[in-house]
């Protein structure tokens, strides 16, 4: 039997298989989106218990890859759902403060506050294709979406950003 | 200015203030951590709920203090 289609019976041993295959990968789809590495790991773990609890649901002739990352990104995607009410930056947030002299540094921190503020669908669309640079086509594939959704949701994203630069009194140019 | 052009200075200016992560290794095997989640959530689903505790209790306390309900519910089970 195919370790998809022991997997899908039950068989611990396969789902054992299909983790160690295929941990790295998943806890590398969700770090980019949490950004955090002890949320991801926890995140990674959770991923695969609802890939376990929902093995009889699976089909052993698909894609396991892209469903473990569908399932990633809900997950993802319900932890930033979760946090976006305590609105706290993470300490251990990346940042390329030295990028470009020209930002200061309060636009920078304000720009920061204003992403970690919009709603998780869009932050999560917005961190995978204007931070991470991932493929429209991944993403879509990821979030369960299509890609003009994708798109659409990128570009609310960066009319919100705007909006909220605006309010906080940065500007940036063209509406 | 076309919605690319806007993207694109928004992804400049984004990319500034957050950097993309670059660290994305796993640095341990999950799978210890997989087991634990496992057993936990094997030894829930085997665990009784309290409800069913407390209606077994209340079950036992009117078979005690009325024992002529016994023969109702033996008629009934």
């Amino acid at each position: 039997m195919e370790l998809l289609e022991r997997f899908a019976a039950g068989d611990l041993e396969a789902f054992e298989a299909l983790f160690r295959q295929h941990q790295k990968e998943v806890y590398a789809w969700i770090v980019r989106i949490v950004r955090d590495t002890g949320i991801a790991e926890d995140l990674t773990v959770e991923t695969f218990w609802h890939i376990y609890k929902s093995r009889s649901r699976f089909d052993p002739t698909g894609n396991f890859r892209a469903w473990a990352r569908r399932i990633a990104t809900n997950a993802a995607l319900d932890h930033l759902r979760q946090s976006r009410r305590e609105i706290e930056l993470p300490n251990d947030l990346p940042s390329a403060a030295a990028a470009d002299p020209a930002i200061r540094r309060e636009t920078r921190e304000r720009l920061k506050l204003a992403f970690f503020q919009l709603p998780a669908k869009y932050r999560l669309v917005a961190t995978l294709a204007l931070i991470e640079e991932e493929p429209y086509n991944d993403i879509a594939e990821a979030a369960g979406i299509s890609v003009a959704l994708v798109k659409v949701r990128v570009f609310r994203a960066v009319r919100m950003l705007r909006r909220k630069l605006h309010t906080l009194g940065v500007g940036v140019s063209a509406k | 200015m076309s919605s690319e052009e806007n993207n694109k200075e928004m992804k400049n200016l984004l990319k500034q203030a957050i950097a993309p992560v670059k660290d994305t290794v796993l640095r341990r095997d999950l799978w210890p951590q997989m087991l634990r989640k496992l057993d936990e959530q094997s030894a829930a689903a085997i665990g009784v709920p309290w409800f069913d505790w407390a209606l077994a209790a209340i079950l036992g306390a009117v078979l005690v203090f009325f024992p002529g309900s016994i023969p109702a519910l033996l008629y009934h089970l």
